[in-house]
């Protein structure tokens, strides 16, 4: 599903990835380790194409990423739920908001909108919520709503990028089981971390990184 | 679909205008200076063009004809005159209604009408008195009455003279002046109301630069551009629209309060003006408030939607 192909990203004078090169299947869960700095965050911003490769080629399928226009790239974002550590949810708007915006951007109707997302909410547990702005959510509670807008649209593939990093370990738990529920349905999930807790309960393939190269590839982290 | 799109984003952008509260208002109270200003150049404009309107009314050219002229002829030559494109109206007194204006008019100064009494015969000219459209065309029309025009027969033999060539120097003046204060009053409009434009302009990009990170997470979304940027347009129209009412209502109490002091001063009475022309006024400031803030918003959006 998604291949890196001998990707490099420099920056002025800095060195995000050198010469990476894997491939994740569809229906994978794969962690990306590794301390701050290692490249992990440019790793995930270049699926998205927030940044295009110095070198190298990132596929998604059968399409480079970083070749794709305007439009064709909203479409390829439409095929990923992103997760992110700040949550980076939209704070004028309430719960049921957020996730409707993600469904009104793929072109859902007002009838699907008005089905799914309380149902969603309640996945997450997050129903009692619906009407409140996230300024009014604990962190924990926001990134369910991230979770829930990552997963409204039935992605092909989810992208949380140090999702776990604001949490407690009680909310990190909570959401990596919500994660590992998402990939047991046959969605890819990649995510990345430095907690070695979450590396852990997740027990699945493993990247590490160190530098902005990939050192070790395993299988399952134990 | 698109319909449905349009109401989302015509939806949330009044959303948007709701929630972002004082800057919202902000945003509105900026778009309401550049509209006063707009408001303000109109109305002074229009004490400009009455003031110049006044002014050309008193310029004029008197042809004068001599004793011998038959009523006739000067009827040819004024019905010549009338069909010139730069000619707005001639109007022909004979020599004894311009003895009756004058004695008129200096009814109560005795030597003069005494004089004139001494003198038994009608001294003044039969003249026709030609407006021009506008002042700058005085010349090719006293050159009209110079040339052998076969309008204007043998017409030459019979002008005793055009006042033209006495007021030339005035009425060249005057042309100028006019003109110039055209071309000022154009200069003036056009620096504070491109000032006033860049001053909102940033104003409504200071807002959307608060959101910038927000019209991020859209685009990594799926969210189209247009998804994005539709709302921050709408709101974009609503400050035009709320900033128009605003400009409105405050110019009917400022332009009585000019109505009933100014009106010597200014020449016209502001607040007949702009209650005679509001619909006019209304449908430019709202045009002008609704372009600035959706071109504004579309432009400053732009920035932030490139990935």
């Amino acid at each position: 599903m998604i291949y890196f192909n001998n990707v490099s990203k420099v920056y002025r004078d800095a060195t995000a990835l050198l010469d990476v090169t894997f491939t994740v299947e569809a229906g994978e869960f794969v962690s990306i380790v590794g301390h701050s700095g290692a490249g992990k965050t440019t790793l995930t911003k270049m699926i998205l194409a927030e940044e295009n490769p110095t070198d190298g080629t990132v596929f998604f399928e059968s399409i480079n990423i970083s070749a794709l226009k305007s439009n064709d790239l909203t479409k390829l974002r439409r095929r990923i739920g992103v997760v992110f550590q700040d949550f980076k949810l939209l704070s004028n708007k309430t719960a049921y908001e957020n996730i409707a915006f993600a469904m009104e951007a793929v072109g859902k109707t007002e009838e699907e909108i008005a089905s799914d997302v309380p149902h969603v909410l309640e996945l997450v547990d997050l129903s009692h919520r619906l009407s409140h702005f996230p300024s009014q959510m604990s962190g924990g509670e926001k990134q369910r709503l991230a979770i829930a807008r990552a997963i409204i649209n039935q992605p092909e593939l989810i992208l949380a990028d140090e999702h776990t990093g604001n949490l407690d370990p009680v909310n990190t738990h909570e959401i990596v089981q919500i994660l590992k529920k998402i990939n047991d349905l046959g969605t890819t999930v990649i995510l990345t971390t430095h907690n070695r807790g979450v590396i852990e309960s997740v027990n699945k393939r493993v990247i590490t990184m160190e530098n902005g190269k990939i050192i070790r590839d395993t299988k399952h982290s134990k | 679909m698109a319909l449905i799109a349009l109401k989302r984003i015509v939806k949330a952008g009044f959303i948007n205008f709701k929630r972002n509260g004082s800057i919202s208002w902000a945003a509105v109270l900026q778009v309401v200076n550049t509209l006063a200003i707009i408001a303000t150049i109109l109305l002074l404009q229009a004490v400009l063009h009455s003031a110049l309107t006044q002014i050309k009314d008193k310029v004029d050219v008197v042809i004068y004809f001599t004793k011998e002229a038959s009523e006739d002829k000067i009827m040819a030559i004024k019905s010549s005159l009338e069909k010139l494109p730069e000619v707005a109206q001639v109007t022909y007194t004979s020599a004894e209604e311009e003895l009756r204006l004058f004695r008129e008019r200096h009814s109560n100064d005795y030597p003069t009408i005494q004089a004139l009494d001494e003198i038994k015969e009608n001294p003044l000219l039969a003249n026709l008195n030609v407006r021009a459209k506008e002042i700058g065309q005085y010349e090719s029309i006293a050159n009209f009455m110079k040339s052998d025009n076969a309008l204007v027969l043998s017409s030459s033999s019979i002008v005793d003279k055009v006042n033209y060539y006495q007021n030339k120097k005035v009425i060249d003046r005057l042309n100028t002046i006019i003109s110039g204060a055209q071309e000022f009053g154009f200069l003036l409009t056009l620096y504070f109301i491109l000032s006033s434009i860049i001053i909102t302009f940033n104003m409504i990009r200071l807002t959307i630069f608060i959101s910038k990170e927000e019209i991020g997470v859209m685009r990594l979304v799926g969210a189209s551009k247009m998804h994005v940027r539709g709302p921050f347009m709408i709101e974009g129209a609503i400050y035009g629209g709320v900033a128009t009412l605003i400009t409105v209502i405050l110019f009917w109490p400022a332009t009585a309060w000019l109505g009933r002091n100014m009106t010597g001063f200014l020449g016209i009475n502001m607040y007949d003006y702009y209650a005679s022309n509001f619909l006019q006024i209304f449908a430019i400031l709202l045009l002008s408030g609704i372009i600035l803030g959706v071109i504004s918003s579309f432009l400053a959006a732009r920035k932030y939607l490139n990935k």
